[in-house]
């Protein structure tokens, strides 16, 4: 309880600091380190606590994205429409990708799941009328009413910020309740659990539907971000990212999707705009293989784990 | 209670279990016993519902329970444990137990109340520990427990779900005897509300507690009846007991 | 000029096939035999067709490079083995996607540190530049017959190695089975150094020969992959066999796909909806064509264990 409120504070506290010290681009920063909380939370829940292995969850992120950016492009940029769209669109194909790849198991299940994502991409690289390629380009942010710009970067930052705190405590009651008790006991031994009456299929695929449900939410929120989605965000490499911040942070540790997404986005942004590094900050993905090879050799529990394990020792 | 008809099973070129004939009554001890790679354990899988039957027909209380998936069958009322351990090690014995509890009581489609605060999950899971004799190791990550106690929390998951039969998978598996002894007894005291397909290969424990043996070789039931009877058998003997026997 | 087209895409098809097939060689074994996912193996890929162009360079002639990349391809993949690779057997796929992941990002930096961001030059040897005249009287590139030679020969060297030398008995039990291989006292640890090395010498292999065709450029090795997991999926983990077939069934559909789909939807639909949907449906035939042999034969085509 109390490190939810320090890091509450953090967050609230934040925007205000960086508008003091006159640095307002990093409030655009930290929204969206808090939409990849958002998105790689969604994927500790299927990955971390489920023990599902989804290479195709930038899929799920993309769509919603992309059901955004369509939808504002074509005139609906009300956040009260455009957001619950992306969200049931990212969970129908969640739904309809998780019916089919949870029938198979271990790598066949890795693979089918990159498949599909890959499928997705190609599908919406290919529509020449949403910019293919390129991508498209919204015409502002969602419209919220209320007399709420989001435009405003320190007004958007709180309006994300407040709801990465519902999914949060969302799947804070998720973890703790029966139904996480039963996730994670089929991640554990998915034979015992099917062997005492459980049907594990199904729970398996409520999973993941939910998982891609809120990973379409925050889909919505990237591309207000920039005002711009491209057919990357559902590449399999931005699966890779998605869960390198998800082992960073910890697999299956409450914090450490947002701990992951802070770290390697901040990493991200100080070695890439250092000055210091000159021509090697390019190569900054080079410093993250690395440390990512690390933890996962030598610190698998990630760096929740780490913290959580010094505070006992 | 439990009737199997014609059950088989085959794996590619292998028939493990030819058309088995057997029926367990309601209430009784039932052993099924047979050298190693007979098809027991086939058999339990099929019961249960973990495998598919090529043929026959599984009965279970006057139902037809051979094409129903596993998780109905354990809310009819059919649990197993296995013969290797498999539990669910980086729980506690507690929540192991509540675990399987949880299933039989309710949706677990719940996803906002928080299980901690169902203290009548937990009950019935300290009772469960007690029965099997676990009590004092309830906080214990089950991994961590001895290879005993994982054997009784092996049994314990599957009296948790509440069954009207329990299928025992050589629960008494690597055990000295003393540790053997805890489980005959175990087995004596749930007798009077659980009905028990035993498999095991201990026939000091199978001819004391079993009403009834069926004896299977190479998948096939070669003979069914009263301890004193397959003792007698020859057939039996020369395949399966005369080895037992002599080993003492 | 159908058939002629028909012809050609169908080779183009075989020899796209036959270089996949190099790489899911390599990937199905690792795969099989140490049940590992390695992500890093279209690296080794990149890696082979950079250094057989600094190679090329350096000594003027392609095929006094070719081998050379070869071999030091397969020293690079033998030394990630035994630093690396060797500690991830025992750990859990997710891990072992998560640190082979983390090779490929380090491999792209290295190698963009060292090349550039820029595509680099690889040459095709000066006597396969121009087009042959085959039976029938079609031109096509002698270039890529020799690609299709190359791979047919290390098919069949491959072939004879896994069932008739003794070395190949090994691979073949240690894939259906590690424990038994290990219990009848085969040296696992110089085993698996010795697959990882040949299955990186075939991606420097493939890479290297098809560095003229496609660009040799970073991130050259991602794209591949997983088209060659796809081909050890459809084919079968575990199985040369399965990733031969597999191989060239992938290498046909994607080739003849993308060359005829969107000719096929022209002829059918109106070319608004043509030129929509024939490049995307071409893209994701592969896709579809593995979930169609998932569905009925999920243990792919020829599966090597169980």
């Amino acid at each position: 309880m109390k490190k939810t409120i320090f890091v509450l504070g953090l967050a609230v506290a934040f925007p205000l600091v960086m508008n003091a010290l006159d640095q307002t681009f990093y409030i655009g920063f930290g929204a969206r380190v808090l939409i990849y909380a958002m998105a790689a939370a969604s994927l500790n829940l299927v990955l971390g606590y489920g023990g599902m292995v989804s290479f195709g969850h930038a899929a799920f992120f993309g769509a919603g994205a992309y059901v955004t950016g369509i939808l504002a492009v074509e005139g609906l940029r009300s956040a009260w429409i455009a957001w619950p769209a992306a969200l049931a669109v990212a969970a129908a194909a969640a739904l309809v990708i998780g019916a089919l790849s949870l029938r198979t198991r271990g790598v066949y299940f890795i693979m089918i799941t990159l498949a599909f994502a890959q499928m997705m991409y190609y599908v919406f690289v290919s529509l020449k009328a949403y910019g293919g390629d390129d991508g498209l380009s919204l015409p502002g942010r969602s419209t919220l009413g209320f007399g709420l710009e989001l435009g405003d970067e320190l007004t958007w930052y709180y309006v994300v910020l407040v709801l990465l705190a519902a999914v949060l405590y969302l799947l804070h009651r998720i973890v703790h309740s029966r139904f996480g008790r039963v996730i994670e006991a089929i991640r554990e031994n998915e034979t015992r659990a099917a062997a005492i009456g459980y049907p594990v299929y199904g729970y398996k695929l409520a999973c993941f539907v939910i998982s891609g449900a809120i990973a379409g939410l925050a889909g919505a929120l990237i591309a207000n971000q920039s005002s711009y989605v491209g057919p990357g965000l559902l590449h399999w490499v931005q699966s890779g990212t998605l869960m390198i911040m998800v082992i960073l942070g910890g697999v299956g540790r409450f914090w450490g999707a947002p701990i992951g997404a802070a770290v390697l986005l901040t990493l991200e942004e100080t070695l890439s705009g250092s000055e210091a590094l000159g021509q090697y900050a390019l190569h900054w993905q080079l410093p993250v293989g690395v440390v990512l090879l690390a933890i996962v050799l030598y610190a698998p529990q990630g760096i929740a784990g780490l913290i959580a394990g010094r505070r006992r020792a | 209670m439990l009737e199997l008809r014609g059950l088989t099973k085959r794996f590619g070129g292998l028939l493990a279990v030819d058309q088995v004939d057997l029926a367990v009554k309601d209430g009784e001890v039932h052993a099924l016993i047979g050298p190693n790679g007979a098809g027991k354990t086939t058999i339990i899988a099929q019961v249960s519902g973990s495998l598919d039957a090529d043929a026959g027909e599984i009965v279970f209380r006057g139902r037809d329970l051979t094409r129903l998936p596993q998780h109905a069958r354990v809310k009819a009322g059919l649990a197993r444990s296995f013969q290797i351990t498999s539990i669910f090690r980086r729980f506690s014995v507690l929540d192991n137990l509540a675990l399987a509890v949880q299933a039989r009581s309710g949706s677990s489609l719940s996803f906002w109340r928080p299980v901690a605060g169902e203290k009548a999950l937990f009950d019935e899971a300290r009772a469960i520990a007690d029965e099997v004799g676990l009590s004092r190791r309830l906080d214990l990550v089950a991994g961590n427990l001895a290879h005993g106690e994982q054997r009784a929390l092996e049994v314990g998951l599957a009296l948790a779900t509440r069954p009207k039969l329990v299928l025992l998978d050589e629960p008494m598996a690597g055990m000295g005897p003393e540790e053997s002894q805890r489980v005959i007894a175990l087995i004596e005291r749930i007798r009077a509300r659980v009905t028990v397909l035993l498999v095991e290969h201990d026939m000091d424990a199978v001819f004391r507690l079993a009403e009834r043996i069926s004896v299977l070789v190479s998948g096939r039931v070669i003979a069914s009846g009263a301890p004193q009877e397959i003792r007698a058998n020859a057939e039996v003997r020369r395949a399966y007991l005369g080895d037992e026997l002599a080993a003492g | 000029m159908t058939a002629i087209l028909f012809l050609e895409q169908t080779l183009n098809g075989v020899q796209f096939g036959l270089m996949l097939f190099l790489l899911a060689a390599g990937l199905t074994l690792v795969f099989g035999i140490m049940d590992m996912i390695n992500l890093a193996h279209g690296s080794l890929y990149m890696i082979g067709a950079y250094l057989m162009a600094a190679l090329a360079q350096a000594t003027g002639s392609f095929w006094v490079a070719l081998p050379l990349a070869l071999l030091a391809t397969a020293l690079v993949g033998a030394a990630l083995e035994v630093t690396i690779l060797r500690r991830l057997y025992e750990r859990d796929h997710l891990s072992q996607v998560l640190a082979t992941f983390a090779l490929i990002l380090i491999a792209n930096e290295v190698v963009r540190l060292i090349w550039g961001s820029q595509p680099i030059l690889l040459n095709a040897p000066a006597g396969l530049t121009g087009p042959v005249e085959l039976p029938g009287g079609m031109q096509y590139a002698s270039y890529r017959l020799a690609i299709i030679a190359v791979g047919l020969a290390v098919a069949v060297l491959l072939y004879i190695l896994v069932t008739k030398t003794r070395v190949g008995m090994l691979v073949r039990a240690g894939a259906s089975n590690r424990e038994m291989a290990t219990a009848m006292g085969v040296d696992i640890r110089r085993l698996f150094t010795a697959v990882f090395a040949i299955g990186a010498a075939l991606c420097g292999l493939a890479g290297a020969m098809l560095g003229p065709i496609l660009a040799v450029q970073v991130g050259m090795g991602e794209n591949i992959l997983i088209l060659a997991f796809v081909v050890i999926v459809i084919g079968g983990i575990g199985s040369i066999r399965g990733a031969f077939v597999g191989a060239l069934l992938v290498g046909l559909v994607d080739t003849m796909g993308r060359a005829l789909l969107p000719m096929f939807f022209a002829a059918f639909f109106p070319p608004q909806v043509a030129s929509n949907l024939g490049p995307s449906l071409s893209s994701i035939m592969i896709y579809v064509l593995m979930a169609a042999v998932l569905f009925f034969r999920p243990q792919g085509l020829f599966p090597a264990r169980g």
